[in-house]
């Protein structure tokens, strides 16, 4: 880290920690349950991104599909937890259909133009335009609201300086603390875990070592889509499914990746944390802004970082 | 550096071997057609016109002369002149991505700063907002902040590579959509600014469907030229160089950063101008069309068409708004993104170059029937 960097790091972190004494004294409510709404969004944007980033680390293929993935999960999910009434069942679901789809479209489409990362890219292009437009027509441009499960809603009460704050919300940071912990688990303590990272770092050693490729190839789209799928389910919740937000989630998946760095797991949570808080603290403070922010974090980050925080050289 | 590094060095360093400047500026003579002979300097300039040109430029440029006088009004406005406009951005991708080899997502972003810029600076319908400036003072300064924001883009986007690119300009195209939804002390929010009409000059309506077909007609063919005559000039050389290699252009002593820069800058000049008509033809800008969609629409035609060509820019636009126009007769109207992503796919799926791949395709083969020379051989 060069002497200038540390300056503007230091320089930034003081008019944060500025900000942050002016915001606790004005209105301390409003800074807290702002801080929780941003840890509580960075959770869903990690769950989303982690997907995102796992598939672009493994096979540099930036699948562009991936918020009509979110988007597709979280209606299935709504179709089921309106039939059947369990939230739990709609959350398998959900991730279910999301992974199904990104297995076909990784079987039927992507392998056979393996290496081709623009084709590739371009083709999840095309199946996001489709995607959305099928979802359009099967349920129309109304809002879709799922419900809470019963355990989780309404407020939680008697919490000092906060008084009341959503359940379900609150269990957001722990669903995606969970998911964290789960893939770090999966990446770092399993077989097919092991397999993905070595994958990551080359792929064709792996190939040569005698393990199909197309198989893992084919289990991290899945586990990829269906993460998406799972936000989506989670997000049909908190903030509704209409179409757009299918552009919404791509567009906070590609900002967290290319914050924290393609390809890193540990980078998507660093990156949906940065972004979950700036969005919020952006939209709380100054509302016409908020984007510009986010924005100004993605030049700030190109600009020191071209790799992203947690990025490494291709 | 790791083995995978050493791997794809030693790859590019071989496929180089091939590819060799020469080699890159006989391609693109090569893809322009016959009639493009690499233009000497012993030769005067009227005969280097007369090679240049040829029968098939005379009788193309006949047809859209008299295209818009046989056609009807509706088709003239809505088809020709929408196609022209929506070519000229795509246009400026196809320069970007076939000749600079980065496909940026951010075009139609910077046709929509045009219009916007415009309406700010010149007269819209929000009076509070626009600056009024006479339309002489208006368009220049608008062209120059395209041009500057299209830098910006550029200098970020330059930063990174190849499918990195799209990333990045896909989020500051979303980015942009996003500040212009929200903001309405300078943007007007949702509503965006309406009644964006040409001016009144030499006393002529420019938004009739005449006057304002060969207007795009003009912007159009300028653009096709200039495009043309940069990927021959030594810049455009240079560019198609780092396209094929950047590591050897930069050991040649090129900057490489600085040339792709560059392109950028120019692509959005061009897109700039086109964002202009568009906002002229459509009389407003607003968030909508620099929304995803559009972004990813610039890209469909640019694809459609086939980006080893300026010419498949225009191409692609006809197509595009020929489905727009006339598919939705056929199925439902709702259904028009199925239907252009369909399209979209299967040119991805089966013809890499788009509509001009397919006609080089059709020609090679049924040249081949003929005979088979040792030169298709090699295009093979």
């Amino acid at each position: 880290m060069t002497r200038t960097s540390r300056a503007l790091l230091i320089l930034i972190a003081a008019l944060i920690a500025v900000f942050s004494a002016w915001a606790l004294w004005s209105n301390p409510r409003l800074y807290l349950v702002t801080l929780l709404n941003s840890l509580t969004l960075a959770s869903l944007y990690f769950i989303v991104a982690s997907g995102f980033t796992l598939v672009f680390g493994l096979m540099r293929n930036v699948n562009l599909a991936h918020g009509s993935l979110y988007l597709l999960g979280g209606y299935v999910a709504f179709i089921v937890a309106e039939r059947t009434g369990w939230w739990i069942l709609a959350l398998a679901a959900g991730f279910l259909a999301a992974a199904l789809a990104g297995l076909l479209i990784q079987l039927l489409l992507l392998r056979h133009m393996q290496g081709q990362e623009l084709r590739q890219t371009m083709v999840t292009i095309g199946l996001s335009i489709v995607i959305a437009d099928v979802l359009l027509w099967i349920f129309t441009g109304q809002v879709h609201q799922m419900e809470a499960p019963s355990l989780l809603q309404g407020p939680i009460r008697d919490i000092p300086l906060i008084r009341a704050y959503s359940a379900y919300r609150l269990s957001l940071l722990g669903f995606g603390i969970f998911i964290g912990v789960g893939l770090w688990w999966l990446l770092n303590k399993t077989r097919v875990g092991m397999t993905i990272r070595a994958g990551v770092d080359d792929r064709g050693m792996l190939a040569a070592s005698g393990v199909n490729v197309d198989r893992v190839f084919a289990i991290t789209f899945m586990l990829g889509a269906g993460l998406a799928g799972l936000g989506g389910v989670i997000g049909a919740v908190e903030l509704s499914m209409v179409p757009g937000e299918d552009t919404r989630l791509l567009l906070a998946s590609l900002i967290v990746v290319i914050v924290g760095g393609m390809g890193s797991v540990v980078g998507a949570a660093i990156g949906s944390a940065i972004l979950g808080l700036a969005e919020t603290y952006g939209l709380a403070y100054a509302p016409t802004y908020s984007v510009v922010f986010t924005f100004l974090i993605l030049i700030g980050v190109l600009a020191f970082r071209p790799r992203g925080i947690m990025g490494r050289p291709a | 550096m790791s083995a995978s590094q050493w791997r794809r060095a030693m790859n590019s360093g071989a496929s180089a071997a091939f590819k060799t400047m020469p080699a890159a500026s006989a391609r693109t003579s090569g893809a322009a057609g016959a009639s493009a002979t690499p233009v000497t300097e012993t030769v005067p300039r009227l005969e280097a016109l007369r090679r240049a040109v040829s029968l098939r430029h005379v009788v193309v440029l006949a047809c859209l002369l008299v295209f818009p006088f046989v056609a009807t009004p509706f088709i003239t406005f809505q088809v020709a002149s929408q196609a022209l406009v929506l070519g000229l951005i795509a246009l400026s991708l196809t320069f970007l991505g076939g000749y600079g080899g980065m496909i940026s997502l951010a075009q139609m972003t910077v046709a929509g700063m045009a219009g916007y810029a415009l309406a700010v600076l010149g007269s819209s319908s929000a009076a509070e907002i626009s600056l009024g400036w006479p339309w002489w003072a208006a368009i220049p300064v608008a062209l120059l902040i395209c041009a500057l924001a299209a830098t910006l883009i550029g200098w970020l986007s330059v930063r990174t590579e190849g499918i990195y690119t799209i990333m990045i300009t896909l989020a500051i195209g979303v980015a942009f959509y996003y500040l212009v939804l929200q903001n309405y002390s300078v943007f007007n929010g949702f509503q965006g600014l309406r009644e964006i009409y040409p001016p009144k000059v030499l006393g002529i309506a420019w938004r009739d469907p005449l006057p304002f077909y060969f207007l795009t007609l003009v912007c159009a063919l300028a653009g096709y030229g200039v495009v043309r005559w940069v990927v021959r000039a030594p810049f455009g050389i240079a560019l198609q160089g780092i396209r094929d290699n950047p590591r050897r252009m930069n050991a040649l002593g090129f900057h490489v950063v600085a040339h792709r820069v560059a392109a950028y800058a120019l692509a959005g000049v061009i897109a700039a101008v086109g964002g202009i008509l568009f906002a002229w033809y459509n009389g407003l800008v607003t968030p909508g069309s620099v929304s995803m969609s559009w972004l990813i629409n610039i890209l469909v035609i640019a694809v459609l068409g086939g980006m080893k060509h300026p010419l498949g820019a225009f191409l692609g636009a006809i197509v595009f708004v020929l489905l727009q126009t006339f598919a939705i007769d056929l199925i439902d109207r709702e259904r028009f993104n199925l239907v252009i992503g369909g399209v979209f796919l299967a040119i991805v799926l089966f013809s890499p170059d788009g509509l001009l791949g397919l006609w080089e395709k059709l020609r090679l083969r049924l040249a081949s029937r003929r005979s088979l020379s040792s030169n298709q051989r090699r295009q093979k």
